[in-house]
């Protein structure tokens, strides 16, 4: 078992590695000069030549590389050039609305997805069951932004029930702030709940035709008994493996959702700083949601072997 | 009473191509303590047979018939009281021990499970139980081994931990579907004499599935040879195997591995292929295979001749086929 975590671990930081990387060149080859954002139409050739240098822009990139990731290193993200204040100040409060509003998607979606995808496999075939994968399918179909808006507009606009954007931070209260992303959460939910529903589906309909199910039954487990305890464990490695992948496809989606909804999380952040050309937020930022991608398949990674005992014999 | 008693048992399975005929009109008793052998080629319906007494035939069949366990009829029962049969009274070793256990739980748990199940032992009771019966069954170091999973285990192990599981409960019957099919040869003679040790110390009652005419020979009080679904030629596998008769039966026997064969020596085939279950032939199901067939084999089913009252043959040409040696009718 730590064999398979450290062997984990080095692809962890490897991957890091490779991901500050290719973040760092993408900002590198986007058009657009911080300096002369900053300092605007009519600033002069001196004026930016003299903000470049003094924002250190004017060194080789490999130095400047090596600027960032030490100073990430040694817990320094580096200061913003259009704000001037530490990047952590800006991603902090970011980080503290992305990550509630993440888990929540995560966790209503696997609760979506269980609960519809072992009904869905319990009644395999009759109206329930297509009904549905139905409605999964125009779950999958649906962009996420779209349906922020359709949310907006029954719950926020016609029934009053929840606020229609904005987010009114952790110190008003916790209710009020878990309020405020539910729906955001449930457009992030839907689509990602609704693929887990058809993996969740398919794995539990194959599980019941492996013969250990019939063992099961042979020994005088009731269905329902069969379901829960041989069943179940062995459908969800697959629902896990996509679980894993689907997260980083959830992390996307809250930068767009973020944004329609008008939450000061991380999305909203980087599209900001973005239109800035506040790079050095852009590339911390976009490491960091890398990061949160990269350590949840991590987890998984690790869940699978709590799973699934076979993996342990096979980590070396 | 009668142990088992099953009646003109008929299964049909749902599939794509439209109702298909398993089993026909198949009957066979077993008293307490017996061994039935069942024996055929590969797709005449031996499993089907076995998971019907189960009740774990697929889900889109049908199952016409009686299954009498001591006068009950099995086919009437609720699911729930089914439940209390299997793997209580009635256990199963299945053909595939590669995957009949499943890969994440320990080979504890699965043998504790019936334990718990249907004779109310706690956890600690169970576990001490689970200890008893794969020592019981030939696990080296069971107390080790009681944590293992599947995967950590060979086939032969396996199939070990299925046996164990199986004689948890100490069930009246215990039907051993090709036990050993899928395993070494070496290992396949311990693990048929681990069953009939197992089964004769607590007097169960056996039935043996194999395609292996040599295996039921050996190990069986009683035989039922079944060809498309139906059974062909029955009776004390003594007598049978005294007078061998049926133009199947023989086949089967012409194809077998004899001793002091010469390792060159070629087995002789049946030619042809078992009959598609979706167009059974009117007539007799082993009517385009048979070397001694002739018009009305193909246009009646076989009358069955009761040559003693031990010995049974389904067969039209039953005069021809009394007296024929297997090597007579197949090369
Ligand atoms: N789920 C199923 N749906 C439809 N037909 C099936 C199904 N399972 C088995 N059959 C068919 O039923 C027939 C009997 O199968 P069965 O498994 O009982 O054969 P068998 O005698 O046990 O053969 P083997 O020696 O290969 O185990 C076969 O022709 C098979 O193709
Ligand atoms: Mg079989």
């Amino acid at each position: 078992m730590s064999i398979f975590i450290a062997k984990r671990l080095l692809t962890l930081i490897a991957t890091l590695i490779g991901a500050s990387m290719v973040i760092f060149l993408v900002m590198e080859i986007l058009p657009g000069d911080p300096a002369l954002v900053i300092l605007g139409v009519e600033a002069t050739d001196e004026m930016v030549a003299a903000l470049t240098k003094e924002l250190g822009l004017d060194r080789p990139a490999p130095e400047r590389y090596w600027t960032w990731i030490s100073g990430l290193l040694q817990g320094e993200m580096g200061t913003s050039y259009a704000y001037k204040v530490p990047v952590w100040e800006l991603v902090e409060g970011a980080l503290w609305i992305t990550i509630p509003l993440a888990i929540m998607s995560i966790i209503l979606s696997i609760i979506l997805a269980l609960i519809i995808g072992l009904y869905a496999a319990a009644h395999h075939n009759k109206a329930g069951d297509v009904a549905l994968m139905g409605f999964s399918q125009l779950g999958i179909s649906v962009p996420n932004f779209w349906l922020a808006l359709l949310l907006i507009l029954l719950f926020s606009i016609q029934l009053r029930w929840f606020p229609a954007g904005g987010f009114p931070g952790w110190n008003e209260g916790f209710f009020v702030c878990i309020v405020a992303l539910l729906l955001p959460a449930i457009s992030l939910a839907t689509v990602v709940g609704a693929i887990l529903a058809r993996i969740t589906r398919s794995s539990v309909l194959e599980v019941y035709r492996e013969d250990y199910v019939r063992t099961a039954r042979s020994k005088g487990l009731s269905q329902r008994a069969t379901l829960w305890l041989h069943v179940l464990r062995n459908a969800l490695i697959p629902v896990l493996t996509v679980t894993g992948i689907q997260f980083s496809a959830l992390l996307t989606g809250t930068v767009v959702v973020e944004n329609v909804f008008h939450i000061p999380g991380l999305g909203s952040l980087v599209l900001k700083a973005i239109n800035n050309r506040d790079t050095i937020v852009v590339e911390n930022v976009v490491l960091l949601l890398a990061t949160m991608v990269i350590m949840t398949n991590f987890v998984v990674d690790i869940l699978y072997a709590v799973v699934d005992p076979r993996l342990k014999a096979h980590d070396i | 009473m009668t142990l088992l008693d099953v009646q003109d048992l008929t299964i049909t399975l749902a599939t794509a191509e439209g109702p298909a005929r398993a089993v026909r009109d198949l009957s066979f008793s077993l008293e307490r303590g017996e061994t039935l052998g069942i024996v055929g080629e590969s797709g005449c319906g031996k499993s089907m047979t076995a998971l019907a007494l189960m009740s774990l035939l697929p889900e889109r069949s049908n199952t016409e018939g009686k299954i009498l366990l001591e006068s009950e009829d099995l086919l009437r029962f609720s699911e729930k009281d089914l439940c209390n049969i299997r793997g209580n009274r009635m256990a199963m070793i299945f053909q595939e021990p590669m995957t009949s256990l499943n890969p994440v739980h320990t080979i504890g748990h699965q043998v504790m499970e019936p334990l718990r199940l249907h004779k109310g032992l706690d956890k600690d009771a169970a576990h001490a139980e689970a200890l008893r019966l794969l020592d019981r069954v030939g696990i080296p170091n069971p107390k080790a081994r009681i944590r293992n999973y599947p995967h950590q285990l060979s086939g032969g192990q396996r199939q070990r931990v299925m046996i164990a599981l199986a004689l948890s409960c100490g069930p009246d019957i215990l039907i051993a579907d090709e036990p050993t099919t899928a395993l070494d040869v070496t290992i396949q003679d311990q693990i048929l004499e681990l069953i009939q040790n197992l089964v004769s110390e607590d007097g169960m009652a056996l039935i043996l599935i194999s395609h292996d005419l040599g295996v039921i020979s050996e190990n069986t009080d009683k035989v039922l040879v079944m060809y498309g679904g139906s059974a062909v030629e029955t009776g004390r596998t003594d007598k049978i195997f005294g007078e061998l008769t049926h133009p199947y039966t023989l086949g089967l026997f012409a194809a077998m591995p004899k001793l002091g064969m010469g390792r060159n020596a070629r087995l002789a085939t049946i030619p042809g292929v078992v009959p598609d279950l979706m167009n059974l032939p009117a007539g007799c199901t082993f009517f385009d295979r048979c070397p001694l067939a002739s018009d009305h084999c193909r246009d009646a089913s076989p009358p069955v001749h009761v040559l003693n009252p031990d010995h049974a043959v389904a067969c039209h040409n039953i005069d021809d086929a009394r007296g024929k040696k297997s090597e007579e009718l197949y090369l």
